[in-house]
């Protein structure tokens, strides 16, 4: 066979990205081996972070040195994470569902593009910068209106939103940040499955008698079923990830479950930026290789994330939704 | 009934097109009464100063991710489109959307441990530009695999007939066709890289200082940092900093956008019809 340097070029550069995602899952996994031994399942059932006592010789347990106390459990970010990531799609999905309806029906050719680029800027914002948002205007709103008029309407019949109400950093402003994260991947999407349904589909639905938005429903709605559900997934992957927006708007718990929706939280992407420096102050090494313990399961959380919304949505990937 | 199911859907938009006037409105408001011409010409100093050191440091930064990711992105692409109908092919596409869906925190967590420690490249240029570049890879390779796969197969064909080879029809044939896609894309990989945070702080540090050449051992500054950092600082002139960090960051991402989203409209209108 003809050696043909061209493709070899072209396959080498190809090969970088499978590379680079086997590199990251083999360098994580080998970082955070001595951690996944210490700290067994208790790391995922555990309560309690605790880096021990720093200033005391480290002791051997399970075969690792460690500080004394240390504790490493992240059952608190995993119900942060969580939490936040069910409300904010909880929100968003209705949200978009209307935003793609009333893009892709409720418009007429001239104002499309406009209002289409309004959602797919939101897009582009920076996560840091709805974190600034999310910091200097959504949480002084929650602590003083959204927070109050929330406690004295559901709050009544809801345990969960009643309660104190705090500074307006916690499980709500993140909730609500990530919402707005979201709506963009999940309304963009099923825009372009609805732009695409073919127009005899339509046309019959309204040879039927349906209305506008009988159509919309009934006939519409329904033949991009697939693409809402792979949609939704991708954005709950979004959600479950995003690290600085929540980071700057959540409080920041530890050790510590939200007892209601305005309570602090703490998710494991943004618990792992903001720890790595106290984590650093273990002379054992065993707090950051926690850490990446953590950003391990983050990973193989996108990883089925990804299959899953492959999986549910059958075809192969979707170009227009880029 | 129909009426107020179309109310509920308008609402909808708005609900969400308030925030983001509300965020763009806030941003530009507060960032640009923070706006001086010092912010320009110095370097961060402790709270306050100016960004020059940042703003150069996103410079450099976003700059060296690009010049990483764009090749190997754009051979990747050509080869998802010119040679990917296989198994191989249908693999790394998937995998490519894997990637776009990895927490940039774990990217930069990885790098922290292979580049920062693993190699002891400490905080450094290098570190932050290769973590970005991972991060916008699959967006350039698959731009560029969408750009060549509109390119119409008669053109090869015709230039396979002129007995041109396979190097020079997908160079000379091909690639100018594609080239307004491959440039989106290589636009909305810089605009993705200009808003990063999170694979940076562990990767690329902060420097109060001018970038002073070194790819490896040295810190560098970058805005999205400021904005982050300074926010949480009891000091006016600290947040005076962080909005005017953020006014320049979303500005450079909007106008990025705004480029690749006319050069899209301009080369493939019967997509952007749609």
């Amino acid at each position: 066979m003809r050696l043909r340097p061209f493709r070899m070029v072209l396959l080498l550069a190809t090969s970088l990205i499978p590379l680079a995602l086997a590199a990251i899952f083999v360098f994580l996994v080998r970082y955070s081996w001595p951690a996944i031994h210490f700290n067994g399942v208790d790391f995922l059932g555990g309560h309690t972070w605790s880096l021990g006592n720093l200033y005391a010789n480290p002791v051997e347990r399970h075969g690792q040195q460690v500080p004394i106390g240390a504790d490493y459990g992240i059952l608190v970010f995993i119900v942060g994470t969580l939490s936040t990531s069910a409300i904010a799609l909880a929100l968003a999905i209705p949200v978009s569902l209307g935003v793609a309806i009333f893009l892709a029906e409720g418009l007429n050719a001239r104002l499309r593009p406009v209002l289409s680029f309004i959602v797919e800027l939101l897009a582009a914002v920076p996560s840091v910068v709805y974190g600034l948002w999310g910091y200097s205007v959504l949480t002084p709103l929650i602590a003083h209106d959204i927070g109050p008029a929330l406690r004295d309407s559901l709050g009544r019949f809801i345990p969960f939103f009643g309660g104190p109400i705090g500074s307006g950093y916690g499980l709500l402003a993140a909730s609500l940040v990530l919402a707005l994260m979201v709506v963009p991947i999940i309304a963009a999407t099923v825009r372009d499955g609805l732009a695409r349904v073919p127009a005899e589909t339509k046309e019959a639905a309204y040879a039927l008698g349906a209305t506008h938005f009988e159509v919309v429903r009934r006939a519409m709605l329904p033949m991009v079923r697939s693409n809402i559900i792979g949609a939704c997934i991708l954005g709950l992957g979004r959600a479950l990830g995003e690290t600085m927006a929540v980071l700057m708007v959540s409080g920041g718990a530890l050790n510590y479950f939200p007892d209601n929706v305005y309570s602090p939280v703490t998710t494991m992407a943004s618990f792992i930026v903001s720890q790595l420096d106290s984590a650093l102050q273990d002379p054992t090494g065993m707090a950051v290789r926690s850490l990446a313990e953590i950003a391990l399961i983050l990973f193989i959380i996108a990883v089925i994330t990804n299959m899953l919304a492959r999986f549910l949505t059958g075809s192969s990937r979707n170009v227009s939704s880029v | 009934m129909s009426g107020i199911n179309w109310l509920l859907s308008g609402l909808a938009f708005v609900v969400v097109a308030v925030p983001l006037l509300d965020i763009l409105y806030t941003i530009l408001d507060k960032g640009f009464s923070a706006l001086s011409f010092k912010l320009f010409t110095q370097v961060t100093n402790g709270i306050s100063g100016g960004l020059l050191n940042a703003i150069t440091g996103t410079l450099v930064l976003v700059a060296g991710a690009l010049l990483i990711a764009v090749p190997v992105g754009v051979l990747a692409g050509i080869h998802l489109s010119e040679f990917g109908r296989g198994r191989f092919g249908r693999l790394v596409r998937f995998l490519d959307d894997v990637l776009t869906g990895v927490p940039s925190i774990v990217l930069g967590y990885f790098s922290y441990v292979t580049l920062v420690i693993g190699l002891g490249w400490q905080f450094s240029v290098l570190a932050g530009s290769l973590t970005l570049a991972i991060m916008v890879v699959p967006y350039i390779a698959r731009f560029t695999e969408i750009a060549f796969s509109q390119v119409p197969n008669n053109l090869r064909e015709a230039g396979y007939a002129l007995g041109l080879r396979e190097f020079t029809v997908i160079t000379r044939i091909a690639l100018p066709l594609a080239l307004p896609g491959i440039l989106t894309g290589a636009l909305l990989a810089m605009a993705i890289s200009l808003g990063e945070t999170a694979p940076l702080i562990y990767t690329a540090g902060w420097s109060n200082f001018l970038w002073n050449g070194r790819l490896i051992h040295e810190p560098i500054g970058y805005l999205t940092y400021v904005i982050w950092s300074f926010i949480n600082q009891p000091y006016r002139s600290a947040h005076a900093l962080a909005f005017a960090a953020a006014f320049l960051v979303i500005l450079l991402v909007l106008l990025t956008n705004v480029a690749a989203t006319v050069l899209l409209r301009r080369t493939h209108p019967v997509r952007a019809g749609r």
